[in-house]
């Protein structure tokens, strides 16, 4: 048995007593505001899990989270797709590789509420360039502040604009790293390009597409900034959101209780979450399972 | 199977090229015989790969016309050709199992399942892959790994030739010779075309029946390993081929004798006709040079310079005023530093090279 030192712990010490600060003593005020009424500075009452069972009882809230699965689903639908295709799709070396870099870098860099007023902008019939050509070139209605459907499609359209650069440039540096022997064995094999896809890069690809999907999801799930700034949650709350839904409920109207025992859940969906997909594109992984000799 | 044909092939990176340098691959023609093992060897830059690759059709040759069996394929692209290639390092498909990555090369050509089954069963016993067939690729050690990109070349019943870029240089030495082994075991079973390509003399002397010596994109020498060792074409071939390699020393032709400094080696009359005035460089294998008259022989005089035991033979490095050579003697025959020596070059073994090409 090998010897354990306890000195060991010492060495991590500093990092326990950041960690204390920024994350477990934050988390647990919230938990601790989860579990009580706090009624003003002095009187508050012990409730127990009737937060937890009110917030997930709440109707508004049950649509807000169907909300969110739909949009952090199409989100990843759209993106995942899309980035992996336009890096393949994209020049490998030269001034053109460069210049695609640079165009596809660019929304990366703007601020969310910048972004978000881009879109509120470029959407408006009226002024917009987008909306204009909607409505008055195309012929189609088209106006986000009004119509539930339109407001849906100008946020799912921002966010793809925001955000496929990341899956691309992810996807592309990843190519980039299959040495050319691969290609060449391909060839060499009389492979398709569907089977060059199918088996080489796809497979190469597995961990840095595990990161998109993880990134996009987590992001596209705590998505506050752009829909507040473009439609405020509407039409209705049709646009609502569970950050924007928890913010209204924290600080527009001080449900502290209700607001922290949701926090909670909310944490623990995406966990759950991202566990799930983590989990479920480790276990392909070849690597981890040398002899899956029963999947021949 | 097929006889390839390389026909004044060359090849350049460079849109027009004029002078020698511009070449990767300078000129050559050289016609390989089915079912042969063939190994081109030479330093890194050598132009060996930019062959093989011309061969493969990763790489399309700027001039001359590539012929498998008369066919003209200098314009077919790798898949269409029938070249199989096995890498510097093991490619294998991670997600599929061995016997999925065997028989790839074969459903990538719509060859039916019953006939790829035997195909895979019968390359998987040669290669010692049996036992693995259905396991995972991913997971397998390097010589494992390579042994399945091998197989995937051989699988294919229709191949020219099997083409092999320096495969062993990830190989645990210990399983170096068995893998060589299994090749050479290979190519007797099946009777292919194997082009290997090596800058390690060792490999390409014990693989090879005939071996292709390439240096700076030039084709110095093909021959056996024989005809290389004893008569090379060109001082690099002398020099690159040997441990040590020939002895190359510098010297003026006078008369009867060629003279290294000052001291004359005395050459038959024929040879001297055949030579050419100026400059020259004379070449003997530290083998062939003797400590006693054999006979027929030229004597120098050199200086020990240090002795190297190396067990089965003693390598004396001597000088000759500037001129350095090495001698390989008997163990038992006690030679210390500082000390002069009378060494016999045997007419039979002298060479005579100008300009780096042998002339008599």
């Amino acid at each position: 048995m090998k010897p354990i030192r306890h000195s060991a712990w010492f060495m991590i010490m500093p990092v326990m007593i950041v960690l204390l600060f920024t994350a477990i003593i934050p988390l647990m005020t919230v938990v601790n505001y989860s579990v009580q009424d706090i009624l003003g500075p002095t009187r508050r009452v012990f409730v127990g899990d009737e937060w937890f069972r009110d917030t997930l009882g709440d109707p508004n809230l049950q649509r807000a989270l169907l909300r969110q699965l739909i949009f952090s689903s199409c989100v990843l639908i759209i993106e995942i797709p899309l980035g992996l295709g336009l890096a393949l799709v994209m020049p490998r070396r030269g001034f053109a590789a460069s210049a695609a870099l640079v165009l596809l870098g660019m929304p990366l860099l703007i601020p969310w509420n910048v972004v978000g007023t881009i879109w509120q902008i470029f959407g408006r019939a009226d002024v917009g360039l987008g909306g204009y050509f909607m409505n008055t070139v195309l012929g189609i209605p088209y106006n986000y502040a009004l119509v539930p459907n339109d407001a849906w499609f100008t946020l799912l359209l921002l966010d793809v604009w925001h955000w496929t650069p990341l899956v691309v440039l992810l996807c592309y540096a990843g190519l980039r790293a299959i040495p050319d022997a691969f290609y060449q064995a391909a060839a060499v094999d009389g492979a398709s390009t569907w089977s060059v896809f199918r088996f080489v890069q796809l497979p190469k690809l597995r961990g840095v597409l595990t990161i998109a999907i993880l990134l996009r999801f987590m992001d596209s799930f705590v998505i506050y900034t752009e829909p507040l700034v473009l439609t405020g949650g509407g039409p209705g709350d049709t646009t609502t959101f569970l950050s924007q839904f928890l913010t209204k409920l924290a600080i527009g109207q001080f449900d502290v209780g209700p607001a922290a025992a949701f926090s909670l859940i909310y944490f623990l969906i995406i966990l759950l979450f991202s566990w799930l997909f983590y989990t479920a594109l480790a276990a392909q992984d070849p690597k981890d399972t040398p002899h899956a000799g029963e999947g021949a | 199977m097929a006889r390839i044909r390389l026909h004044d092939i060359a090849h350049s990176y460079i849109p027009n090229p004029v002078k020698p340098a511009d070449f990767a691959l300078q000129q050559l023609d050289l016609t390989w015989d089915d079912g042969g093992a063939y190994a081109l060897l030479g330093p890194s830059g050598s132009g060996k790969s930019t062959l093989l690759n011309i061969l493969s059709g990763l790489v399309r040759p700027s001039h001359g016309r590539l012929l498998f069996d008369d066919v003209d394929v200098t314009d077919t692209d790798t898949r269409s050709r029938n070249i199989a290639q096995v890498f510097q390092f093991p490619v294998i498909y991670d997600t599929m199992t061995v016997y999925e990555n065997l028989a790839f090369p074969l459903r990538n050509r719509g060859v039916g399942a019953s006939a790829t089954r035997k195909r895979v069963d019968q390359v998987a016993a040669i290669l010692d892959l049996t036992g693995d067939l259905k396991n995972r690729a991913s997971g397998l050690t390097a010589d494992t790994k390579q042994r399945i990109s091998m197989g995937r070349g051989l699988v294919r019943t229709d191949v020219a030739a099997i083409l092999f870029d320096e495969p062993l240089t990830v190989i645990d030495p210990a399983l170096k010779w068995q893998l060589r082994r299994k090749l050479k075991q290979i190519h007797h079973e099946l009777e292919v075309t194997l082009i290997y390509v090596t800058h390690d003399q060792t490999e390409a002397l014990t693989f090879a029946d005939r071996v292709v010596v390439m240096d700076r994109g030039a084709v110095l020498q093909q021959g056996t390993p024989q005809e290389l060792f004893e008569n090379p074409q060109h001082v690099f071939v002398g020099h690159f081929i040997g441990s040590p390699g020939m002895n190359l020393m510098p010297c003026k032709m006078d008369g009867s004798a060629a003279m290294i400094g000052t001291q004359r080696v005395a050459l038959p009359p024929e040879r001297i006709a055949g030579s050419r005035a100026g400059e020259m460089t004379l070449g003997i294998r530290p083998e062939f040079v003797s400590l006693f008259d054999p006979g027929d022989a030229a004597l120098l005089h050199v200086s020990v310079e240090e002795v190297e035991p190396l067990g089965g033979h003693q390598l004396i490095h001597a000088r000759l005023d500037e001129t350095r050579i090495s001698i390989k003697a008997e163990p038992e025959i006690g030679v210390a530093p500082g000390v002069r020596l009378a060494v016999w070059l045997p007419q039979a073994h002298i060479k005579l090279y100008s300009d780096g090409r042998l002339v008599v």
